[in-house]
Protein backbone atom coordinates (compact mmCIF):
# COMPACT_ATOMS: atom_id res chain seq x y z
CA UNK A 1 0.00 0.00 0.00
CA UNK A 2 1.46 3.36 -0.95
CA UNK A 3 1.62 6.10 1.67
CA UNK A 4 -1.22 7.96 -0.02
CA UNK A 5 -3.65 5.02 -0.02
CA UNK A 6 -2.64 4.24 3.56
CA UNK A 7 -3.49 7.81 4.51
CA UNK A 8 -6.80 7.64 2.66
CA UNK A 9 -7.77 4.39 4.37
CA UNK A 10 -6.68 5.76 7.77
CA UNK A 11 -8.70 8.96 7.37
CA UNK A 12 -11.77 7.00 6.26
CA UNK A 13 -11.44 4.68 9.26
CA UNK A 14 -11.15 7.60 11.66
CA UNK A 15 -14.16 9.27 10.06
CA UNK A 16 -16.52 6.29 10.31
CA UNK A 17 -15.51 5.10 13.78
CA UNK A 18 -16.78 6.40 17.09
CA UNK A 19 -15.99 10.10 17.45
CA UNK A 20 -15.35 10.50 13.74
CA UNK A 21 -18.62 12.19 13.04
CA UNK A 22 -18.93 11.31 9.35
CA UNK A 23 -22.67 10.71 9.61
CA UNK A 24 -23.33 13.83 11.66
CA UNK A 25 -22.93 15.75 8.39
CA UNK A 26 -25.87 13.90 6.83
CA UNK A 27 -27.92 14.41 9.96
CA UNK A 28 -27.13 18.12 9.88
CA UNK A 29 -28.09 18.23 6.19
CA UNK A 30 -31.44 16.56 6.91
CA UNK A 31 -32.13 18.85 9.87
CA UNK A 32 -31.39 22.02 7.89
CA UNK A 33 -33.66 20.91 5.04
CA UNK A 34 -36.39 19.95 7.53
CA UNK A 35 -36.23 23.35 9.19
CA UNK A 36 -36.66 25.26 5.93
CA UNK A 37 -40.42 24.61 5.51
CA UNK A 38 -40.93 25.98 9.02
CA UNK A 39 -39.23 29.18 7.91
CA UNK A 40 -40.79 29.63 4.45
CA UNK A 41 -44.13 27.88 5.02
CA UNK A 42 -45.51 24.49 3.95
CA UNK A 43 -46.45 25.62 0.42
CA UNK A 44 -45.33 22.64 -1.66
CA UNK A 45 -45.24 24.62 -4.92
CA UNK A 46 -42.81 27.11 -3.40
CA UNK A 47 -40.72 24.35 -1.83
CA UNK A 48 -40.57 22.56 -5.16
CA UNK A 49 -39.29 25.72 -6.81
CA UNK A 50 -36.62 26.49 -4.22
CA UNK A 51 -35.91 22.84 -3.36
CA UNK A 52 -32.62 22.50 -5.27
CA UNK A 53 -31.41 25.79 -3.76
CA UNK A 54 -32.25 24.58 -0.24
CA UNK A 55 -30.45 21.29 -0.79
CA UNK A 56 -27.38 23.05 -2.20
CA UNK A 57 -27.25 25.54 0.66
CA UNK A 58 -27.61 22.75 3.20
CA UNK A 59 -24.85 20.78 1.46
CA UNK A 60 -22.60 23.85 1.53
CA UNK A 61 -23.13 24.32 5.26
CA UNK A 62 -22.75 20.59 5.96
CA UNK A 63 -19.43 20.51 4.10
CA UNK A 64 -18.08 23.09 6.55
CA UNK A 65 -18.89 20.94 9.57
CA UNK A 66 -15.99 18.54 9.67
CA UNK A 67 -13.66 20.81 7.76
CA UNK A 68 -11.98 22.41 10.76
CA UNK A 69 -10.88 18.92 11.86
CA UNK A 70 -9.31 18.16 8.46
CA UNK A 71 -5.80 19.10 9.61
CA UNK A 72 -6.41 20.26 13.19
CA UNK A 73 -6.75 16.76 14.72
CA UNK A 74 -3.58 15.65 12.92
CA UNK A 75 -1.86 18.76 14.19
CA UNK A 76 -2.93 18.05 17.76
CA UNK A 77 -1.74 14.44 17.90
CA UNK A 78 1.48 15.18 16.03
CA UNK A 79 0.79 13.12 12.91
CA UNK A 80 0.82 16.28 10.81
CA UNK A 81 4.50 16.75 11.64
CA UNK A 82 5.15 13.17 10.51
CA UNK A 83 3.26 13.82 7.29
CA UNK A 84 5.21 17.02 6.68
CA UNK A 85 8.54 15.31 7.16
CA UNK A 86 7.47 12.27 5.12
CA UNK A 87 8.52 11.66 1.55
CA UNK A 88 5.07 11.85 -0.02
CA UNK A 89 4.55 15.28 -1.65
CA UNK A 90 2.40 17.42 0.63
CA UNK A 91 0.14 18.51 -2.21
CA UNK A 92 -0.77 14.88 -2.97
CA UNK A 93 -1.21 14.18 0.74
CA UNK A 94 -3.70 17.02 0.94
CA UNK A 95 -5.47 15.72 -2.16
CA UNK A 96 -5.73 12.28 -0.50
CA UNK A 97 -7.00 13.77 2.76
CA UNK A 98 -9.46 15.91 0.82
CA UNK A 99 -10.70 12.84 -1.04
CA UNK A 100 -11.18 10.99 2.25
CA UNK A 101 -13.06 13.98 3.65
CA UNK A 102 -15.26 14.16 0.57
CA UNK A 103 -15.96 10.39 0.63
CA UNK A 104 -16.89 10.44 4.30
CA UNK A 105 -18.94 13.65 4.45
CA UNK A 106 -20.18 14.56 0.98
CA UNK A 107 -20.99 11.14 -0.48
CA UNK A 108 -23.47 10.13 2.28
CA UNK A 109 -25.12 13.48 1.79
CA UNK A 110 -25.41 12.94 -1.97
CA UNK A 111 -26.95 9.52 -1.33
CA UNK A 112 -29.47 11.10 1.04
CA UNK A 113 -30.30 13.99 -1.30
CA UNK A 114 -32.92 12.16 -3.48
CA UNK A 115 -34.81 11.02 -0.38
CA UNK A 116 -34.83 14.52 1.05
CA UNK A 117 -35.76 15.82 -2.40
CA UNK A 118 -38.96 13.74 -2.23
CA UNK A 119 -40.04 15.74 0.82
CA UNK A 120 -39.67 18.92 -1.22
CA UNK A 121 -41.61 17.45 -4.16
CA UNK A 122 -38.69 17.58 -6.59
CA UNK A 123 -39.49 15.63 -9.78
CA UNK A 124 -37.33 12.58 -10.71
CA UNK A 125 -35.55 14.25 -13.70
CA UNK A 126 -34.69 17.23 -11.52
CA UNK A 127 -33.60 14.78 -8.80
CA UNK A 128 -31.13 13.20 -11.19
CA UNK A 129 -29.79 16.62 -12.15
CA UNK A 130 -29.51 17.62 -8.52
CA UNK A 131 -27.58 14.49 -7.56
CA UNK A 132 -25.28 14.94 -10.54
CA UNK A 133 -24.54 18.58 -9.67
CA UNK A 134 -23.88 17.69 -6.03
CA UNK A 135 -21.61 14.86 -7.11
CA UNK A 136 -19.61 17.15 -9.37
CA UNK A 137 -19.75 20.31 -7.26
CA UNK A 138 -19.07 19.15 -3.69
CA UNK A 139 -15.38 18.29 -4.33
CA UNK A 140 -14.86 21.98 -5.10
CA UNK A 141 -16.34 22.87 -1.71
CA UNK A 142 -14.00 20.40 -0.01
CA UNK A 143 -10.87 21.68 -1.73
CA UNK A 144 -11.68 25.38 -1.35
CA UNK A 145 -12.41 24.58 2.28
CA UNK A 146 -9.09 22.73 2.61
CA UNK A 147 -7.27 26.02 2.04
CA UNK A 148 -9.21 27.61 4.88
CA UNK A 149 -8.64 24.55 7.07
CA UNK A 150 -4.90 24.75 6.45
CA UNK A 151 -4.84 28.47 7.24
CA UNK A 152 -6.83 27.99 10.42
CA UNK A 153 -5.07 24.80 11.56
CA UNK A 154 -3.26 26.24 14.56
CA UNK A 155 -5.97 28.67 15.65
CA UNK A 156 -8.10 28.14 18.70
CA UNK A 157 -11.30 29.53 17.21
CA UNK A 158 -10.43 28.07 13.83
CA UNK A 159 -13.85 26.62 13.01
CA UNK A 160 -15.65 29.93 13.24
CA UNK A 161 -13.01 31.81 11.26
CA UNK A 162 -12.95 29.04 8.67
CA UNK A 163 -16.63 29.54 7.84
CA UNK A 164 -16.19 33.30 7.54
CA UNK A 165 -13.24 33.16 5.16
CA UNK A 166 -14.30 30.15 3.10
CA UNK A 167 -17.99 30.80 2.44
CA UNK A 168 -17.56 33.95 0.28
CA UNK A 169 -15.09 32.03 -1.90
CA UNK A 170 -17.69 29.34 -2.62
CA UNK A 171 -20.14 31.75 -4.27
CA UNK A 172 -19.34 30.59 -7.85
CA UNK A 173 -19.84 26.92 -6.95
CA UNK A 174 -23.19 27.73 -5.35
CA UNK A 175 -24.32 29.82 -8.31
CA UNK A 176 -23.50 27.23 -10.96
CA UNK A 177 -24.52 24.26 -8.82
CA UNK A 178 -27.99 25.65 -8.20
CA UNK A 179 -28.30 26.90 -11.78
CA UNK A 180 -27.56 23.44 -13.17
CA UNK A 181 -29.87 21.80 -10.62
CA UNK A 182 -32.67 24.21 -11.56
CA UNK A 183 -32.53 23.09 -15.17
CA UNK A 184 -36.18 22.02 -15.23
CA UNK A 185 -37.33 25.54 -14.38
CA UNK A 186 -34.84 27.69 -16.26
CA UNK A 187 -34.46 28.54 -19.93
CA UNK A 188 -30.72 27.82 -19.96
CA UNK A 189 -29.63 24.35 -21.10
CA UNK A 190 -28.17 22.02 -18.47
CA UNK A 191 -24.81 21.78 -20.20
CA UNK A 192 -23.70 25.39 -19.75
CA UNK A 193 -23.79 25.74 -15.97
CA UNK A 194 -22.85 22.11 -15.53
CA UNK A 195 -19.64 22.41 -17.55
CA UNK A 196 -18.71 25.58 -15.67
CA UNK A 197 -19.34 23.68 -12.43
CA UNK A 198 -16.99 20.92 -13.66
CA UNK A 199 -14.40 23.58 -14.50
CA UNK A 200 -14.69 25.12 -11.03
CA UNK A 201 -14.19 21.71 -9.44
CA UNK A 202 -11.16 20.94 -11.61
CA UNK A 203 -9.62 24.35 -10.89
CA UNK A 204 -10.13 23.99 -7.15
CA UNK A 205 -8.65 20.47 -7.32
CA UNK A 206 -5.44 22.11 -8.53
CA UNK A 207 -5.43 25.38 -6.58
CA UNK A 208 -6.73 23.92 -3.32
CA UNK A 209 -3.95 21.39 -2.56
CA UNK A 210 -1.18 23.80 -3.59
CA UNK A 211 -2.49 26.71 -1.54
CA UNK A 212 -3.28 24.45 1.43
CA UNK A 213 0.21 22.90 1.26
CA UNK A 214 1.80 26.37 1.24
CA UNK A 215 -0.32 27.37 4.22
CA UNK A 216 0.54 24.21 6.17
CA UNK A 217 4.27 24.57 5.53
CA UNK A 218 4.19 28.19 6.67
CA UNK A 219 2.00 27.37 9.65
CA UNK A 220 4.15 24.61 11.03
CA UNK A 221 7.50 26.17 10.08
CA UNK B 1 17.78 57.19 -2.35
CA UNK B 2 16.80 53.97 -4.11
CA UNK B 3 13.38 52.51 -3.51
CA UNK B 4 14.87 49.27 -2.17
CA UNK B 5 16.50 51.16 0.69
CA UNK B 6 13.00 51.82 2.02
CA UNK B 7 12.78 48.14 2.96
CA UNK B 8 14.51 49.10 6.18
CA UNK B 9 11.68 50.03 8.57
CA UNK B 10 13.63 52.89 10.16
CA UNK B 11 14.40 54.47 6.78
CA UNK B 12 10.80 53.90 5.78
CA UNK B 13 9.61 55.67 8.92
CA UNK B 14 11.82 58.66 8.17
CA UNK B 15 10.61 58.83 4.56
CA UNK B 16 6.99 58.36 5.65
CA UNK B 17 7.25 61.11 8.27
CA UNK B 18 8.58 63.40 5.59
CA UNK B 19 6.01 62.43 2.95
CA UNK B 20 2.79 62.23 4.98
CA UNK B 21 2.31 66.02 5.60
CA UNK B 22 2.98 66.81 1.92
CA UNK B 23 0.68 64.05 0.73
CA UNK B 24 -1.98 65.18 3.19
CA UNK B 25 -1.73 68.73 1.91
CA UNK B 26 -1.88 67.59 -1.71
CA UNK B 27 -4.92 65.45 -0.88
CA UNK B 28 -6.71 68.43 0.67
CA UNK B 29 -5.95 70.68 -2.32
CA UNK B 30 -6.99 68.12 -4.93
CA UNK B 31 -10.13 67.31 -2.94
CA UNK B 32 -11.06 70.99 -2.72
CA UNK B 33 -10.57 71.45 -6.44
CA UNK B 34 -12.39 68.22 -7.31
CA UNK B 35 -15.36 69.08 -5.09
CA UNK B 36 -15.51 72.56 -6.63
CA UNK B 37 -15.54 71.08 -10.12
CA UNK B 38 -18.11 68.49 -9.05
CA UNK B 39 -20.37 71.27 -7.77
CA UNK B 40 -20.12 73.00 -11.12
CA UNK B 41 -20.94 69.82 -13.02
CA UNK B 42 -24.43 69.93 -14.55
CA UNK B 43 -27.28 67.92 -13.06
CA UNK B 44 -28.42 64.90 -14.95
CA UNK B 45 -31.50 65.53 -17.08
CA UNK B 46 -33.23 62.56 -15.48
CA UNK B 47 -31.64 62.11 -12.08
CA UNK B 48 -31.23 65.73 -11.06
CA UNK B 49 -28.74 66.51 -8.33
CA UNK B 50 -28.51 62.91 -7.07
CA UNK B 51 -26.12 62.15 -9.91
CA UNK B 52 -23.47 63.93 -7.81
CA UNK B 53 -23.35 60.87 -5.56
CA UNK B 54 -21.43 59.30 -8.42
CA UNK B 55 -18.42 61.46 -7.60
CA UNK B 56 -18.08 59.61 -4.29
CA UNK B 57 -19.48 56.30 -5.39
CA UNK B 58 -17.36 55.48 -8.43
CA UNK B 59 -13.93 56.44 -7.01
CA UNK B 60 -14.57 54.45 -3.84
CA UNK B 61 -15.50 51.43 -5.95
CA UNK B 62 -12.24 51.80 -7.88
CA UNK B 63 -10.21 52.17 -4.71
CA UNK B 64 -11.93 49.18 -3.14
CA UNK B 65 -10.77 47.01 -6.03
CA UNK B 66 -7.34 48.64 -6.34
CA UNK B 67 -6.72 47.89 -2.68
CA UNK B 68 -7.14 44.13 -3.16
CA UNK B 69 -4.67 44.37 -6.04
CA UNK B 70 -2.21 46.10 -3.74
CA UNK B 71 -2.77 43.44 -1.08
CA UNK B 72 -2.10 40.76 -3.72
CA UNK B 73 1.26 42.35 -4.60
CA UNK B 74 2.01 42.65 -0.89
CA UNK B 75 1.08 38.97 -0.43
CA UNK B 76 3.59 38.01 -3.13
CA UNK B 77 6.07 40.27 -1.34
CA UNK B 78 5.47 38.37 1.89
CA UNK B 79 5.62 34.86 0.45
CA UNK B 80 8.10 35.16 -2.41
CA UNK B 81 10.48 38.00 -1.64
CA UNK B 82 10.04 38.01 2.14
CA UNK B 83 9.98 41.77 1.99
CA UNK B 84 9.91 43.12 5.55
CA UNK B 85 7.37 45.82 4.81
CA UNK B 86 5.05 43.75 2.61
CA UNK B 87 2.97 42.39 5.47
CA UNK B 88 2.87 45.82 7.11
CA UNK B 89 1.43 47.21 3.86
CA UNK B 90 -1.04 44.33 3.57
CA UNK B 91 -2.23 44.77 7.14
CA UNK B 92 -2.61 48.52 6.75
CA UNK B 93 -4.43 48.16 3.43
CA UNK B 94 -7.16 45.72 4.54
CA UNK B 95 -9.24 48.13 6.69
CA UNK B 96 -8.81 50.85 4.06
CA UNK B 97 -10.08 48.54 1.34
CA UNK B 98 -13.01 47.54 3.54
CA UNK B 99 -13.78 51.19 4.26
CA UNK B 100 -13.76 52.21 0.60
CA UNK B 101 -15.91 49.21 -0.32
CA UNK B 102 -18.35 50.06 2.45
CA UNK B 103 -18.41 53.69 1.28
CA UNK B 104 -19.20 52.44 -2.21
CA UNK B 105 -22.04 50.24 -0.92
CA UNK B 106 -23.50 52.98 1.29
CA UNK B 107 -23.36 55.71 -1.35
CA UNK B 108 -24.77 53.22 -3.85
CA UNK B 109 -27.69 52.49 -1.53
CA UNK B 110 -28.38 56.18 -0.95
CA UNK B 111 -28.23 56.76 -4.68
CA UNK B 112 -30.42 53.75 -5.39
CA UNK B 113 -33.22 54.87 -3.10
CA UNK B 114 -34.33 57.92 -5.13
CA UNK B 115 -33.43 56.42 -8.51
CA UNK B 116 -34.59 52.83 -8.30
CA UNK B 117 -36.96 53.23 -5.34
CA UNK B 118 -35.03 50.77 -3.21
CA UNK B 119 -31.87 50.73 -1.13
CA UNK B 120 -30.72 47.44 -2.50
CA UNK B 121 -31.19 45.27 -5.57
CA UNK B 122 -29.42 41.98 -6.16
CA UNK B 123 -27.74 43.41 -9.20
CA UNK B 124 -24.52 41.77 -10.35
CA UNK B 125 -22.34 44.78 -9.56
CA UNK B 126 -23.81 45.36 -6.13
CA UNK B 127 -23.58 41.70 -5.25
CA UNK B 128 -19.92 41.33 -6.24
CA UNK B 129 -19.10 44.48 -4.29
CA UNK B 130 -20.86 43.02 -1.24
CA UNK B 131 -18.87 39.80 -1.55
CA UNK B 132 -15.66 41.82 -1.89
CA UNK B 133 -16.61 43.60 1.32
CA UNK B 134 -17.18 40.26 3.07
CA UNK B 135 -13.79 39.03 1.86
CA UNK B 136 -12.14 42.15 3.29
CA UNK B 137 -13.85 41.51 6.61
CA UNK B 138 -12.63 37.89 6.50
CA UNK B 139 -9.07 39.08 5.95
CA UNK B 140 -9.35 41.54 8.84
CA UNK B 141 -10.81 38.79 11.03
CA UNK B 142 -7.84 36.57 10.17
CA UNK B 143 -5.40 39.37 11.03
CA UNK B 144 -7.12 39.76 14.37
CA UNK B 145 -7.17 36.02 15.16
CA UNK B 146 -3.48 35.16 14.91
CA UNK B 147 -1.39 36.80 17.62
CA UNK B 148 2.05 36.54 16.07
CA UNK B 149 2.22 39.16 13.27
CA UNK B 150 4.56 37.24 10.97
CA UNK B 151 2.44 34.07 11.13
CA UNK B 152 -0.70 36.10 10.58
CA UNK B 153 1.00 37.74 7.60
CA UNK B 154 1.67 34.42 5.90
CA UNK B 155 -1.82 33.08 6.53
CA UNK B 156 -3.38 36.29 5.23
CA UNK B 157 -1.05 36.29 2.21
CA UNK B 158 -2.35 32.87 1.13
CA UNK B 159 -5.96 33.90 1.67
CA UNK B 160 -5.33 37.11 -0.31
CA UNK B 161 -3.83 35.20 -3.23
CA UNK B 162 -6.65 32.64 -3.29
CA UNK B 163 -9.08 35.56 -3.12
CA UNK B 164 -7.31 37.26 -6.02
CA UNK B 165 -7.78 34.13 -8.12
CA UNK B 166 -11.38 33.72 -7.00
CA UNK B 167 -12.48 37.36 -7.31
CA UNK B 168 -12.64 37.42 -11.14
CA UNK B 169 -14.46 34.06 -11.05
CA UNK B 170 -16.93 35.44 -8.51
CA UNK B 171 -17.42 38.55 -10.64
CA UNK B 172 -18.01 36.43 -13.74
CA UNK B 173 -20.37 34.02 -12.05
CA UNK B 174 -22.38 36.77 -10.37
CA UNK B 175 -22.77 38.52 -13.74
CA UNK B 176 -23.93 35.24 -15.23
CA UNK B 177 -26.27 34.56 -12.29
CA UNK B 178 -27.90 37.94 -12.57
CA UNK B 179 -28.49 37.87 -16.32
CA UNK B 180 -30.07 34.45 -15.84
CA UNK B 181 -32.57 35.67 -13.29
CA UNK B 182 -33.50 39.08 -14.61
CA UNK B 183 -32.90 40.92 -17.81
CA UNK B 184 -30.70 43.95 -18.26
CA UNK B 185 -33.29 46.10 -16.54
CA UNK B 186 -30.87 47.38 -13.96
CA UNK B 187 -28.64 50.35 -13.89
CA UNK B 188 -25.52 50.23 -16.01
CA UNK B 189 -22.99 53.03 -16.28
CA UNK B 190 -23.93 54.34 -19.71
CA UNK B 191 -21.16 52.66 -21.65
CA UNK B 192 -18.41 55.14 -22.38
CA UNK B 193 -20.77 57.99 -23.17
CA UNK B 194 -20.01 60.26 -20.25
CA UNK B 195 -19.83 63.94 -21.05
CA UNK B 196 -16.54 65.67 -20.27
CA UNK B 197 -18.31 68.07 -17.86
CA UNK B 198 -18.88 65.04 -15.66
CA UNK B 199 -15.87 62.96 -16.63
CA UNK B 200 -13.25 65.57 -15.64
CA UNK B 201 -14.57 66.10 -12.08
CA UNK B 202 -14.91 62.32 -11.78
CA UNK B 203 -11.26 61.78 -12.71
CA UNK B 204 -10.22 64.61 -10.37
CA UNK B 205 -12.19 62.96 -7.60
CA UNK B 206 -10.53 59.63 -8.37
CA UNK B 207 -7.13 61.32 -8.11
CA UNK B 208 -8.11 62.87 -4.78
CA UNK B 209 -9.32 59.49 -3.49
CA UNK B 210 -6.09 57.83 -4.59
CA UNK B 211 -4.01 60.50 -2.84
CA UNK B 212 -6.13 60.04 0.28
CA UNK B 213 -5.62 56.30 0.07
CA UNK B 214 -1.83 56.62 -0.28
CA UNK B 215 -1.67 59.09 2.63
CA UNK B 216 -3.79 56.90 4.89
CA UNK B 217 -1.88 53.79 3.84
CA UNK B 218 1.50 55.37 4.69
CA UNK B 219 0.14 56.62 8.02
CA UNK B 220 -1.34 53.21 8.84
CA UNK B 221 1.93 51.50 7.90
CA UNK B 222 3.82 53.91 10.16
CA UNK B 223 1.42 53.14 13.01
CA UNK B 224 1.76 49.42 12.42
CA UNK B 225 5.57 49.57 12.53
CA UNK B 226 5.45 51.58 15.74
CA UNK B 227 2.84 49.22 17.18
CA UNK B 228 5.11 46.26 16.48
CA UNK B 229 8.04 48.02 18.13
CA UNK B 230 5.93 48.68 21.19
CA UNK B 231 4.92 45.02 21.21
CA UNK B 232 8.55 43.88 20.97
CA UNK B 233 9.55 46.26 23.77
CA UNK B 234 6.74 44.96 25.94
CA UNK B 235 7.78 41.36 25.31
CA UNK B 236 11.40 42.24 26.15
CA UNK B 237 10.29 44.06 29.27
CA UNK B 238 8.12 41.16 30.36
CA UNK B 239 10.87 38.62 29.78
CA UNK B 240 13.40 40.82 31.63
CA UNK B 241 11.02 41.18 34.56
CA UNK B 242 10.27 37.44 34.63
Amino acid sequence: MTPLTALLVRDMRIAVRVGGGALIGVLFFVVVVTLTPFAVGPDLALLKRIGPAILWLAALLASLLALDRLFASDHEDGSLDLILTGRAPLELVIAAKGLAHWLSTAVPLIVAAPLIGLLLDIEPPAQAGLVLTLLVGTPALTFIGAVGAAIAVTLRRGGLLLAVIVLPLTVPVLIFGVAAANVAAGPVPFGTPFTVLCALTLASLVIGPFAAAAALRLDIE
Amino acid sequence: MRISELANPSRFLRAANLAIPWLGGATAIVFAFAIYRAMLAPDDYQQGATVKIMFLHVPSAWLGMLCWGLMTIAALGTLVWRHPLADVAAKAAAPLGAAFTLLCLVTGSLWGRPEWGTYWVWDARLTSELILFLLYLGVIALWRTVEDPSRAARAVAILTLVGAIDLPIIKFSVDWWNTLHQGASVFRLGGSTIDSTILIPLLLMAAAFTLLFVTLLLAAMRNEILRRRVRTLRVLQASAAG
